[in-house]
């Protein structure tokens, strides 16, 4: 019998059309309980499905509003189930996102009942001290990139005097490409809430924020509810107070990720940074002691009260504790939010995880733009801090972009600084001009314009903006073309010496072709050309042709290609 | 001296609410006119070159009036690996607006954006705040023809 049917209706399952799904089952179930959930973290099955029943829960994938597929389900039909893939399953560790895409996340008596807000009765019985030594024992490390030890951290603001003491949970997910955090809020809000009033005991915080990028209305939604729900059942008395807890919205930009810009920007100014000492735990938002941590670390600390911070330590390696989520996206098979101990190996997660063949993928970008790109053939580094820093990388929040064979690398590091470029606050100088010259230069190269020397000139520059910034903004902003010139020098050489893109991605270095031999004068491709690049008899005249490939999507012969030569008259 | 905006009555004249009181008077207005910057200025007591300074370090905040219909292209990493760039481009072929640009009609406004969250959906679009993933051109070009219908019927 079935009990309940949960639709996955996060970001990322709307966009797949989880909405529609949704209005349709509502409208034409009336005798099943319909919720909608957050993510589950198998995005490439969306819109995806549970259906609970009194036995066992069913998944089904690519679920399509109509009511063939209503009685697929009624029927509990084998077809279109989700199927777990072993290879993802047997190297998963769900600790963080245990509830995620499981519970609705508007509900905090479903929270409860699976164990929630257990960990913070816990907590409250311990004196403040006790908790705070907990997660130094767990030796849980900041999630949000640098991997701070937050224990560490926590006992910095613990020993501060001072009638008010903030706490700002850094929701501020700006890294491109990366989505971890925006699932956790969506799915799991009240865990996230769980972990800041079990730091606000330990630490005497009488203020919370969350500081959350705009561009994810439906966290912020859920978070909010989950706030009420709090004050309803009283759970934000800590002791003999009640911390305010109040959500931020950022307003799009990059840098205020960085500790220093963020509580500039929630005092209402430029979100620009600023020297440190003093630290935030020292003199933050409007002077006083102020804690920031990321969503992940909050959302870690609920299974470090409840299993204990000795349990902790046991996942992991020796510097690296605990599980990390990586969210999977780029040329993969299966995109989406995994859970992995750390240690594993970066090949286990490319390759079983995301299920790509050896050999189709080129490298994968770590860290977002501060991060860099690990070839394949480093893919048995193991996920924790320290290793990845080893090979110029670095563990970032989370986000991991895989780069198929058939992609630049020369562009892809053009793109990253160009989004650095942009993002950059303009304090200081090697920032704010360093990363324009350099972008100018990666736009040159690619533009089948780059001169010898524009190399070794990447890399100068490149070391000196590293020394001469603020804030990790400027510091990893030469990331992932150091990186890529670290790897593959090649690719550069060969769009400077020879004005050639072997992945035939840069525009200007290669020019679109049809082969007649296998076409059929249908004339598609003459009609959609936006240009009028082709001509009646199917040829393409390359100084009007703009590489847009709409040609080449149409053509039902796929008979169109890019291929080597272009602009520059090679 | 001008009128305080309605949708400030709420908040709290702490400077710590300068960008919420910016991000409510875009939600009702959809962008920040010179006037509004007068009227937030005023309600802050701060000087207009402050609200200024403010709204022009985030991108969030447009000082244009958009169209109607707000199209973002993500480009993020993902879908910027994934051909984001082509979407743009066939977008400002089919609507004939470039990234900043509001169409003659006022139905369309095109930005970039840095990432949508939906990374396993690239390459992925969003109209005003509903998100369309998976996108080639004859998808796009599918959704881009349902708004114009849209807009031309409302």
């Amino acid at each position: 019998m079935i009990k309940r049917i949960k639709i996955g209706t996060g970001s990322c399952g709307l966009a797949a059309g989880a909405g529609e799904v949704y209005d349709f089952f509502k409208e034409n179930i009336k005798d099943i309980e319909i919720i909608g959930v957050g993510c589950i973290g198998h995005c490439y099955a969306e819109p995806l499905i549970e259906v609970e029943t009194d036995r066992e829960s069913v998944f089904y994938e690519k679920v399509e509003p109509t009511q063939v597929f209503i009685d697929k389900i009624r029927n509990l039909d084998e077809e279109s189930r989700l199927g777990f893939r072993p290879e993802r399953r047997e190297r998963e560790m769900l600790k963080v996102t245990r509830l995620a895409g499981r519970i609705d996340p508007t509900s905090i008596d479903e929270y409860i009942e699976n164990g929630g807000y257990s960990a913070l009765k816990k907590a409250l019985k311990m004196p403040p001290i006790d908790v705070v030594n907990e997660v130094k024992l767990s030796g849980l490390r900041g999630r949000g990139g640098a991997g701070f030890p937050t224990g560490l951290k926590w006992s910095f603001l613990h020993t501060k005097k001072s009638p008010e003491k903030v706490l700002i949970c850094n929701a501020d997910e700006g890294d491109p490409g990366a989505f971890m955090d925006r699932s956790l809020m969506e799915s799991v809000p009240h865990q996230i809430l769980e972990g800041m009033l079990i730091a606000a005991h330990a630490t005497g915080a009488t203020r919370i924020f969350i500081y959350c990028r705009a561009e994810y209305p439906l966290a912020i939604k859920h978070l909010k509810t989950a706030i009420d729900q709090i004050v309803k059942h009283g759970l934000n008395q800590i002791g003999d107070r009640k911390p305010t807890i109040q959500i931020k919205e950022g307003a799009g930009a990059f840098v205020c990720g960085e500790e220093t810009a963020m509580i500039h920007s929630l005092e209402g100014s430029r979100g620009t940074p600023r020297f440190r000492p003093p630290y935030p735990t020292d003199s933050g938002f409007k002077g006083l002691p102020t804690m920031i941590n990321n969503v992940e670390t909050f959302a870690n600390i609920p299974i470090i009260i409840n299993e204990s911070g000795a349990e902790f330590v046991k996942i992991g390696t020796e510097k690296s504790k605990g599980t990390k989520l990586f969210a999977l996206a780029g040329d993969l098979k299966y995109p989406g939010l995994v859970e992995v101990p750390m240690g594993i190996t970066l090949g286990e997660v490319v390759y079983e995880i995301g299920g790509v063949e050896k050999d189709s993928v080129k490298a994968v970008q770590i860290g977002g733009p501060s991060g860099g790109c690990i070839p394949a053939e480093h893919f048995d580094v193991r996920i924790d801090y320290d290793s990845l820093e080893s090979l110029g990388a670095i563990m970032g929040s989370g986000g991991l972009i895989f780069i198929g064979q058939n992609r630049c690398m020369v562009e892809t590091a053009r793109y990253f600084l160009d989004f650095t470029a942009r993002e950059s606050c303009g304090k200081c100088t090697f920032c704010r001009i360093g990363t324009k010259r350099m972008l100018e230069t990666l736009e040159r190269i690619t533009h089948g314009k780059g001169m010898p020397e524009d190399i070794e000139f990447l890399e100068d520059l490149g070391s000196k903006i590293i020394k001469g910034s603020l804030c990790g903004l400027g510091q990893s902003a030469p990331n992932p073309v150091l990186t890529t010139l670290r790897y593959y020098r090649h690719e550069y050489e060969r769009h400077v010496a020879d004005k050639r893109c072997d992945a035939l991605v840069c525009n200007d270095l290669v020019r679109v072709f049809i082969d007649k031999s296998n076409c059929i004068e249908c004339g598609l491709c003459i009609k959609n050309c936006p240009v009028n690049a082709i001509s009646d008899n199917y040829v393409i005249d390359d100084t009007i042709c703009t590489r847009c490939n709409s040609c080449i999507e149409v053509c039902p012969k796929h008979t169109i290609a890019r291929i080597a030569g272009g602009n520059t008259g090679v | 001296m001008p009128e305080p905006k309605s949708c400030l009555f709420n908040l709290d004249k702490d400077r710590s609410n300068l960008i919420k009181a910016l991000q409510l008077t875009q939600e009702s207005e959809g962008y920040i006119s010179d006037q509004a910057v007068h009227q937030i200025s005023d309600y802050f007591t701060i000087p207009p070159v402050d609200v200024e300074g403010v709204l022009s370090f985030y991108t969030q905040f447009k000082r244009t009036k958009p169209g109607k219909y707000i199209i973002a292209v993500c480009d993020g990493t993902a879908c910027h690996i994934k051909g984001s760039s082509l979407v743009a481009n066939w977008i400002t072929d089919f609507l004939d607006i470039k990234s900043g640009e509001t169409s003659n009609d006022g139905l369309f406004s095109l930005e970039t954006v840095a990432c949508l969250g939906c990374c396993s959906l690239a390459p992925v679009i969003s109209i005003n705040g509903k998100v369309f993933g998976n996108l080639d051109r004859k998808k796009l070009l599918k959704v881009l023809k349902k708004y114009q219908q849209m807009g031309k019927h409302d």
